[in-house]
């Protein structure tokens, strides 16, 4: 018990004091994911709205597929992208492995189904008469899109949230292809199981509260933005 | 800009939803369609909006009797309002300009034209107010003025006061009665209510079944 009140008093003194390992760690995880997620957007969001607004020979498969891919396991991605890049690999001429950037990679294949799968839902949510009204009132096909993506604004926010809170929890893929390297690619989630292991608590247990604190963050905002979503569609 | 249907047919899974249906529509005037529900009115002012395509038969907007070419350009010198509006989740104000907004028009423009049409439709006092909290008479009429705010040539208006209270269709009838004194647009109306029809239409067409069986002056 006393070690658990140690580690906690010394964890706070580490946030307190501005401690620059733990502020590096924090930066370079909310790069990485940040990063990924923008990523994941620029290609969930339009994918989504496709599966939602467009009929087409495969659509059904592709939502299944995109349902399914919303739980893949991260070790799983890890070893996929460490084959995909690791010297032998397809991509290892890029020299990408063990870098942020593989970090990335890892993060926006897992992010990508969670935005496109609720981007989808989000959308093919929204009311037939919106893009009725859209067209009734002399909008152009890519007008009438763009007034169904902006009815579906609040759902779209909530899952780019969504997929946010799922990168930044991840350890699994990021631990394979990064490697963990210290000042280079160590960030939250994997500092925390390595100092973890090696029975260094304060650090891991600092880090464990900002990760809460974000998450706590994060869930506040998707709480907001769905409250508002609810209101405005009185 | 007049518009001539000729032989319009269209069916869905196998049923006849029209069959063969003609008529010309002048610049101006009131043109009301009656008839049952399910006896093809919406189907026809849809196929006649340029918004579905029918199976075969012709229709074709003319200006001058030269034949507009049906493209975007022309969609947007008509409007239809649905019987039941559906509205964006915004203000009154954003909804009535979204029209214009599409259009590319300037700021000003929007504002003034959108003033014009609130006041039209009785909802000034509506402008801020967000458009999903209006009651289904205001909503409707929310829809009104969002088709007049485009100034449009044709105004196709299916059922619009099917679903809400009297005041709120005296309101819109009035509108309509405004547009028929001022005949600036050809308005084609659909209605199962007999009463109505008569006191709006310079001209009654009757639907029966898909078939447009009787064109009479009331």
């Amino acid at each position: 018990m006393d070690s658990i009140l140690n580690g906690f008093t010394q964890a706070f003194s580490l946030i307190l004091h501005l401690n620059p390992e733990l502020f590096g760690i924090i930066l370079l995880s909310l790069k990485v994911s940040g990063l990924a997620l923008v990523i994941a957007t620029l290609l969930g969001l339009p994918l989504g709205a496709l599966l939602g607004l467009k009929r087409f020979p495969g659509r059904d498969l592709a939502i299944s597929a995109m349902n399914t891919l919303m739980g893949l396991p991260p070790v799983v991605v890890g070893l996929f992208v460490y084959l995909l890049l690791s010297r032998k690999g397809p991509l290892g001429f890029l020299g990408l492995l063990y870098s942020p950037s593989a970090m990335i990679i890892a993060q926006t294949i897992l992010a990508i189904p969670i935005v496109t799968a609720l981007c989808h839902s989000a959308i093919v949510n929204v009311d037939p008469l919106i893009r009725q009204a859209a067209r009734t009132l002399g909008a152009t096909s890519r007008q009438e899109t763009l007034a169904v993506i902006h009815e579906a604004r609040y759902g779209i926010l909530s899952a780019i949230i969504a997929g946010f809170g799922r990168v930044m929890a991840e350890v699994g893929s990021i631990l394979i292809v990064g490697g963990n390297i210290a000042g280079y690619t160590r960030v939250m989630t994997t500092t925390i199981a390595l100092e973890t292991d090696k029975g260094n608590f304060e650090l891991a247990l600092a880090l464990g509260i900002i990760l809460l604190t974000l998450s706590f963050l994060v869930n506040a905002v998707l709480h907001a933005v769905q409250r508002k979503g609810s209101v405005s569609s009185v | 800009m007049k518009l001539s249907v000729s032989h319009i047919a269209k069916a869905y899974g196998g049923r006849t939803i029209l069959a063969d249906c003609s008529a010309v529509f002048e610049e101006t005037g009131t043109y009301v369609l009656m008839g049952p529900n399910g006896s093809g009115k919406s189907t026809f002012l849809r196929i006649c909006a340029l918004l579905e395509q029918q199976d075969s038969g012709e229709i074709a907007y003319l200006d001058n009797d030269t034949s507009l070419a049906r493209d975007i350009s022309l969609k947007r010198r008509m409007t239809l309002v649905l019987p039941r509006t559906g509205v964006f989740n915004t203000t009154v104000y954003k909804n009535i300009a979204y029209g214009l907004k599409i259009r590319g028009l300037s700021h000003a423009a929007i504002e003034h034209r959108v003033m014009g049409a609130l006041a039209t439709a009785g909802l000034e006092h509506k402008r801020d107010q967000h458009a999903r909290t209006l009651s289904s008479g205001e909503t409707q009429r929310l829809g009104i003025a969002r088709a007049l705010v485009l100034e449009p040539e044709v105004l196709f208006l299916d059922e619009p006061t099917a679903s809400i209270d009297q005041e709120n269709t005296e309101i819109i009838e009035s509108i309509i009665q405004k547009m028929k004194k001022e005949s600036r647009s050809m308005v084609v109306m659909a209605t199962h209510d007999r009463d109505q029809a008569e006191r709006l239409a310079d001209r009654l067409l009757v639907f029966r079944e898909g078939i447009l069986v009787d064109a009479l002056n009331p």
